[in-house]
C-alpha cells in the first residue's frame, strides 16, 4: 500500500537573486496510515514552510511530495483544493471564525463533508467536541474561550472534516499537561482506528512518547530515525 | 426538493458574519436604508410631479384634444379658431365636441387680497367637461353671470375659499377686476403648473377677458362614436383640418404635457441626479462595510481556503452578505418613504404614492447598489493566501 505522505529529495527557496534563501534542503520522509509522525527541531528551521508544502497550500518548486499518491508538484489549483480536503490541518494560530460559536466552527469542518444530510454533521461536530471535552461549551463564541479551549476547537474541527492525513503545529502548546496529552492521545487513536497518517510539529517533551517515529530537523535538513523512543 | 435543500443546508456564514458584529450591520443599514430614502424622496417628487401636471388632462370627458401648434405647455395655451372644433363634427366618428377656453388669472386673495395665478377653463355649462358626472350637476351652478367653481385642493394661498363657503358664507373674490362668486366647490387637484382651478361657463371667462379674439378657444374636446379607433380618426382628422390646429388622442395630449415638463424644464435633470446621488452615496457606504469585514475576516477566510473551501463558495458568502443588505437596508427605507410620502402629500398636495414601479426601482437601485460593492469587496479575497495561516 502506498503511504499516505511521501517527500522525495524536497528543496524550497524563498526569495530571488542575493536575497535568495534555500529553507528546505533534500527533504525525503514518508508517513505511512495509521503512522504518527513528530517533527522537532528549533523554530525557523523550516518546519512551517514544510506542513505548507505538503498541505498543498504552497506551490512545489523541487522535488517531489506525493499525498495519497497523487503529486502535488505542478498539480492544478483543482487538485490541491480536492486534496486539501483530504488532510486536516490543526494551526497553531487556530484561526477560529469569531462570528461563529464552538459548535459552528467545527461544523464548518463537518460540512465540508459530501452527502451528509445536516443533522448528521451537526451531530458529528458534537461529537468531535465531547471527545475534546468541550460538550458544555458548544454554544460559546471563540471570544468567551480560553486559549486551550480554542486550540480543542482547532482540534475538533480538523478531526470533524474525517481527514486521511493530519498535520498539526504544536497542538499542545496551549494545553496544561494533562489536556495535551488527552489530545495528542485522541489523535493517536485517530491515527489507529481509521488508518490516518499523522504528522505533527512539536516542541512539547511530555508526548514525545506517543510517536511511532521522530524526526528531527536542523536548518533545513532531516535526521531521520536519530532518537530511539524510549 | 425542499426536505433535500433542507437537509443539505450549511452553516449561514454570511448571516452570521453581520448579526455578530451588530454595530457594523446597524451602520451599514442606516447607510443604505438613508440611500433607499434618499431614492424614494427624488423619484417620488419627479414621478409627482409629471403626474401633478396632468392631473386636469386626466379628468377631461375627450378621446380627442385640439390645440393650437403655438401652444407649449398648459401655463402656456395659445388660441385656435373654434370653427375647427366644428368642422371636426364632420367626421361620421365624432359624436360630441366641447370648446374650451383655458388660461392662467389672477386670483385675488379674498381674505388677504394678495393676487395669485389659478387655472381657469371656461366651457358651456351645458357640455361635458370632465369624466366625473358629479360635475354635470354642478356645472348648472355656472349659468348665471360671474359665477365661479373652486378647486377645494387648491393651495391654501388662494384663501380659505372652501372652509367659508361650506360654513354657509358667500364667497366672492375679484378676478381681472371683475367680481365673482363662488357657486360650488369640485375637487380637481393642483399641478406644477397650476396652484389651484377653476371652472367658469364660457360667458363669464369672456367677461374677465375682454380681450380674447371672438371664436378662439385654447382647447377643444372631441368625443368619439363607442368602438372607434382615436388613433385612426385623429389620422383623419389630421389630414382634414388646416395646419392652424394639432390633433392629439386624450393620452397624446397628457403627453404633450408631461414631454413639456421633462425635456423643457431641469426637473427631470435635478430629480434623477439627486437619486443619482443617493445611489452613489449607498454604493460608497456598502462597499465600505464589506470591504472592512472583508479585510477583518482575511486570516479566517484563508483559513477556510485551507481547509478546502472553494474560493468561488467564500465569494459566494460576500455575495449573500451584500443580498442580505440589500434585503434588510430596504424595509426601513420602503416604510420611512411611505411616511415621507404622506407628509409630502399634505403639504405640497401634489400626488406622490408609493407605486409597484418605484417600489422595485428602488429595490433594484439598492440591490444594483450592495451588489456592486460586494463584487469590488470581493477582489480583496484574492489577498486571502492560505500559506499565510501557519
Amino acid at each position: 500500500m502506498a503511504p499516505m505522505l511521501r517527500l522525495c529529495a524536497l528543496k524550497h527557496h524563498f526569495g530571488s537573486g542575493a536575497m535568495r534563501r534555500q529553507v528546505l534542503i533534500d527533504i525525503s520522509l514518508s508517513v505511512e496510515a495509521g503512522e504518527v509522525v513528530l517533527l522537532t527541531g528549533p523554530s525557523g528551521c523550516g518546519k512551517t514552510t514544510l506542513l505548507t508544502l505538503i498541505g498543498a497550500l504552497r506551490q512545489v518548486q523541487e522535488g517531489s511530495v506525493q499525498v495519497f499518491g497523487e503529486e502535488l508538484r505542478g498539480a492544478s489549483a483543482a487538485v490541491r483544493l480536492r486534496l486539501r480536503r483530504r488532510i486536516g490541518m490543526i494551526i497553531q494560530g487556530h484561526n477560529l471564525l469569531r462570528c461563529l460559536s464552538a459548535e459552528q466552527n467545527v461544523q464548518m469542518g463537518a460540512d465540508l463533508l459530501e452527502g451528509l444530510s445536516y443533522r448528521a454533521r451537526r451531530d458529528r461536530s458534537r461529537e468531535w467536541l465531547r471527545a475534546v471535552g468541550l460538550q458544555d461549551h458548544l454554544d460559546k463564541l471563540p471570544h468567551d474561550l480560553s486559549g486551550g479551549q480554542k486550540q480543542r476547537v482547532a482540534i475538533a474541527r480538523a478531526l470533524a472534516a474525517r481527514p486521511q492525513l493530519l498535520l498539526a503545529d504544536e497542538p499542545t502548546a496551549s494545553l496544561d499537561s494533562r489536556t495535551g496529552r488527552e489530545v495528542v492521545e485522541l489523535l493517536k487513536g485517530l491515527a489507529k482506528d481509521q488508518g490516518c497518517g499523522v504528522l505533527m510539529v512539536t516542541h512539547d517533551p511530555r508526548i514525545l512518547d506517543v510517536a511511532d517515529r521522530l524526526v528531527q530537523m536542523e536548518d533545513g535538513r532531516l535526521s531521520q530515525g536519530a532518537y530511539a523512543i524510549d | 426538493m425542499f426536505a433535500r435543500l433542507w437537509q443539505g443546508r450549511r452553516i449561514p456564514l454570511a448571516w452570521l458574519l453581520l448579526t455578530r458584529q451588530p454595530m457594523r450591520l446597524l451602520v451599514a443599514l442606516a447607510g443604505i436604508a438613508f440611500a433607499g430614502i434618499l431614492m424614494f424622496m427624488q423619484l417620488g417628487f419627479r414621478d409627482g410631479l409629471f403626474d401633478a401636471s396632468v392631473t386636469i388632462h386626466r379628468l377631461l370627458d375627450a378621446d380627442l384634444v385640439l390645440i393650437s401648434p403655438r401652444s407649449s405647455s398648459s401655463v402656456s395655451m395659445a388660441g385656435f379658431p373654434r370653427r375647427r372644433l366644428v368642422q371636426a363634427m364632420a367626421d361620421p366618428a365624432v359624436v360630441g365636441i366641447t370648446p374650451v377656453h383655458w388660461n392662467l388669472l389672477l386670483w385675488r386673495n379674498p381674505e388677504n387680497r394678495a393676487t395669485r395665478s389659478i387655472l381657469t377653463l371656461g366651457f358651456e355649462p351645458a357640455d361635458p367637461l370632465f369624466t366625473d358626472p358629479s360635475l354635470a350637476r354642478k356645472a348648472k351652478l355656472l349659468q348665471d353671470r360671474g359665477r365661479v367653481l373652486f378647486d377645494e385642493l387648491s393651495r391654501p394661498e388662494f384663501g380659505p375659499v372652501a372652509a367659508w363657503f361650506r360654513s354657509g358664507r358667500t364667497v366672492e373674490s375679484e378676478i381681472s377686476g371683475q367680481r365673482v362668486r363662488v357657486a360650488g366647490l369640485v375637487a380637481l387637484g393642483t399641478s406644477f403648473g397650476a396652484d389651484g382651478n377653476l371652472l367658469t361657463s364660457h360667458e363669464t371667462y369672456l367677461r374677465l377677458l375682454p380681450n380674447t379674439p371672438p371664436g378662439s378657444i385654447e382647447v377643444g374636446l372631441i368625443r368619439l362614436t363607442p368602438g372607434s379607433d382615436p388613433a385612426e380618426v385623429a389620422a383623419r382628422l389630421k389630414r382634414r383640418l388646416p395646419a392652424d390646429v394639432t390633433v392629439l388622442t386624450k393620452d397624446g395630449f397628457i403627453a404633450f404635457e408631461q414631454d413639456y415638463w421633462r425635456s423643457s424644464t431641469s426637473i427631470g435633470f435635478i430629480f434623477t441626479l439627486g437619486a443619482a446621488m443617493g445611489f452613489v452615496v449607498g454604493c460608497v457606504i456598502v462597499y465600505q462595510i464589506l470591504y472592512s469585514d472583508v479585510s477583518d475576516h482575511l486570516p479566517e477566510y484563508a483559513t477556510l481556503m485551507a481547509m478546502g473551501y472553494r474560493l468561488t463558495s467564500l465569494l459566494g458568502v460576500v455575495a449573500r452578505e451584500g443580498l442580505l443588505l440589500a434585503t434588510f437596508g430596504y424595509l426601513p427605507a420602503y416604510a420611512a418613504g411611505q411616511g415621507l410620502y404622506l407628509v409630502v402629500r399634505n403639504a405640497t398636495q401634489l400626488p406622490v404614492t408609493m407605486d409597484t414601479t418605484r417600489a422595485l426601482t428602488v429595490f433594484i437601485m439598492i440591490l444594483v447598489m450592495c451588489m456592486g460593492s460586494a463584487l469590488l469587496a470581493m477582489r480583496k479575497l484574492a489577498d486571502a493566501d492560505p500559506a499565510e495561516i501557519f
